[in-house]
């Protein structure tokens, strides 16, 4: 167990991490400015990916790729907010899960009627690939390094909207008591069709950009959903800061155990016996990262209502 | 009044053609979701078979599982009681098989697999009326350790997913691979980033890479893989790099050694024709599993046109003989109803701007599997 494979690992902990923030973002607004639970979160980060996949395919340009993910996803959440969504605000949270649901249903069916049963192609772009040399000997690929700092970079932006610009301002508001707002002028339907295409858009990029390194197909969202609800429950319903951290946390917990997990138990267990159930417990290290965090915190990390 | 009668017309038109069909087959596979590639191409396969028989008298009826256990064993239930259906086929995925084969069988119906073989059904659980055609689950991973000794690879790291297959593939690589193992790792059933257990295998001091991840994990595996610049041996059953994969993974693929029991470039000429006409009805390749549904539908109709499904022992003898022009050459079972066939070990190339791939050589002869001794029937 050697230092460049911990810090290796960290690494990945951090690069899946950020990746999960950008679906956690847009989750978290949505439920905490309108109230609602959105299922079909899974489905606009397939749509990026397979717009991505498609202007690559035909453009080759890997920058067109992500803006037509961005544009399709933003697209798609604008259509579902309009046509669907907009019905859902008032409706208890079952209803809003059976309509969400069937969104998934709707939308996977409709990437297979378009695109086909099989993968599709997307790669990453040559001036990205392969991996580079970081001080102390570690090898890592460059595309990761990239997604960390487009994860970062997009978190910093995201915390200078809604606390520094007027929409920000609008958005918070609209969590804290919606009538109030409406009541002010604030043309709320309009700022509800705006937050959730900008979390369908993030969700769309993290699609594109986790495309380029697994495979592009249908059904694709759906695992990365789980995690991410995962995440706003553990930072907090509605709070951008805490999908953040939640996301940090999720990504390295679920990395870090995955691998150490394992060797630990290889201390006191035979090699087998310890690869399985390191294997088993790491898969469950996620889900009792958040029973922690639920007993000590009933809200989450940075929860503000019960 | 006039569009009444028409409908009317249809309906009967509809009903003398069930009643004409004397063999009635229903395919159970998955045709929606995630693993809808492998389920359509069993299912292409089978019907080319079909329609090339030009038989009329065999009706096929296809149900989409969603790749659910609990709505294959409906589909099953619907189409033994109330379809009355003689053959069962089409299941992909060894959990839904087990759910599904079991109580069919017993039924006395007959169940031909195109793609599962979990081990449960070769051994102690096999079953006079189930037949495999493709493998069982633990072949192609046998002889990817074959092929492992054979190029003198000493020290494999070997992953695959936490779940049962996962787990005969490992077996199944282990019991043939006689080099040390650099490491041993189970990765989560659906993961998509391998990060973590490609810098395990940078660290271990491995000279080759085993692993079994099918569908959509083999591509991000690969894609991931070839992008961090561990440059080791990578080796693996076929179940990675389809044909209906190999678009997706791109040059990352390219060069890799896998296993399979068939492949477009098997010098027969029952082989070349399916590979021809499957291109032509459909427009694209042939894949393994698209040659293990055409396989089947043709072990089928041999039997067929040599006993009738309602006499079930001289039916049952019938497709125990085999006697079919197989894509993968001579077709043989063993005593547990499951192939004993070669194995090759093929290659990743480039043809065109397509990626296929090309026989290497034999990596087992004449292979059965580890549990045809426990089997009575």
């Amino acid at each position: 167990m050697s230092a460049i494979l911990i810090i290796e690992q960290v690494l990945n902990g951090l690069q899946f991490g950020v990746m999960l923030f950008l679906m956690a973002a847009g989750l978290t607004l949505i439920f905490g400015v309108m109230g609602l639970i959105n299922l079909a979160h899974g489905s606009l980060y397939m749509v990026g990916a397979f717009a991505a996949a498609a202007v690559a395919g035909a453009t080759g340009s890997f920058v067109l790729a992500l803006i037509a993910a961005l544009a399709a996803a933003a697209c798609a959440g604008t259509i579902v907010e309009i046509v669907v969504i907009r019905r859902l605000y008032r409706a208890a949270h079952l209803d809003q899960v059976l309509a969400t649901f069937a969104l998934i249903l709707i939308f996977s069916e409709g990437t297979r009627w378009v695109f086909g049963s099989f993968p599709l192609f997307l790669d990453i772009p040559d001036y990205l690939s392969g991996p580079i040399a970081l001080p102390g000997g570690i090898e890592y690929p460059l595309y990761r390094l990239a997604l960390i700092g487009a994860g970062v970079l997009v978190a910093v932006e995201l915390w200078w909207l809604t606390s520094r610009t007027r929409i920000g301002i609008q958005i918070r508001a609209g969590e804290n008591d919606r009538e109030m707002i409406a009541a002010l002028g604030v043309d709320i339907s309009r700022l509800y069709t705006l937050v959730f295409a900008m979390g369908a858009a993030l969700a769309g990029l993290a699609g594109a950009l986790v495309g380029a390194i697994q495979s592009v197909q249908v059904g694709m969202g759906e695992p990365v959903l789980i995690l991410a609800f995962v995440v706003i429950v553990i930072g907090g319903i509605g709070s951008i800061k805490g999908a953040f951290i939640g996301s940090l946390l999720v990504g390295l917990t679920d990395t870090l155990g995955g691998v150490f997990l394992p060797e630990l138990f290889k201390v006191f267990m035979d090699v087998g016996a310890a690869t399985q159930t390191g294997s088993a417990l790491a898969s469950m290290a996620v889900y009792i990262l958040m029973s922690v965090v639920l007993i000590w915190r009933p809200t989450g990390l940075f929860g503000m209502r019960a | 009044m006039k569009l009444k009668s028409l409908a009317l017309s249809v309906t009967l038109a509809a009903l003398a053609g069930t009643a004409s069909a004397d063999t009635k087959i229903g395919m159970i596979t998955t045709l929606s979701g995630g693993g809808a590639g492998l389920g359509i191409d069993v299912r292409d396969g089978f019907m080319l078979a079909v329609k090339q028989s030009g038989r009329d008298d065999i009706e096929v009826v296809i149900e989409d599982d969603q790749r659910k256990p609990d709505i294959a064993v409906q589909l099953a239930d619907k189409m033994i009681q109330s379809e009355k259906v003689d053959i069962m086929t089409g299941i992909i995925w060894s959990n839904l098989a087990m759910a599904v084969v079991p109580s069919a069988v017993s039924q006395g119906v007959f169940y031909l697999s195109p793609n599962a073989g979990p081990s449960a059904l070769a051994g102690e659980g096999c079953h006079r009326n189930y037949f495999n055609v493709a493998w069982q689950n633990d072949n192609l991973h046998e002889a990817a350790g074959a092929y492992a000794n054979g190029v003198g690879y000493g020290n494999s790291f070997i992953l695959a997913p936490n779940y049962p297959a996962g787990k005969d593939a490992l077996t199944g690589y282990k019991r043939f691979f006689e080099g040390e193992l650099a490491g041993e790792v189970y990765t989560q059933l659906g993961q998509t980033d391998y990060a973590a257990e490609i810098a395990q295998i940078r660290a271990s001091g491995a000279d080759s890479v085993f692993f079994f991840l099918p569908g959509g994990m083999g591509i991000s595996f690969l894609k991931q893989y070839a992008d961090s610049g561990v440059d080791l041996p990578v080796v693996g059953p076929a179940f990675s790099f389809d044909q209906g994969i190999l678009q997706a993974v791109g040059g990352a693929a390219l060069g890799v050694v896998n296993t399979s029991q068939w492949n477009k470039d098997i010098d027969n000429a029952t082989n070349a024709a399916f590979v021809e006409s499957f291109e032509a009805e459909y427009g694209r390749l042939p894949s393994l599993y698209a040659s293990q549904g055409f396989d089947t539908a043709n072990l089928i109709l041999s039997a067929l046109d040599r006993a009738g499904v309602d006499d079930a022992d001289a039916f049952r003898a019938a497709l125990r003989a085999a006697e079919f022009d197989s894509t993968r050459g001579d077709f043989a079972f063993g005593p547990n109803h499951h192939p004993v066939q070669t194995i090759y070990a093929r290659e990743v190339v480039q043809e065109g701007d397509v990626f296929t791939n090309r026989i290497l050589g034999v990596a087992l002869e004449n292979h059965s599997d580890a549990y045809a001794g426990d089997c009575e029937m």
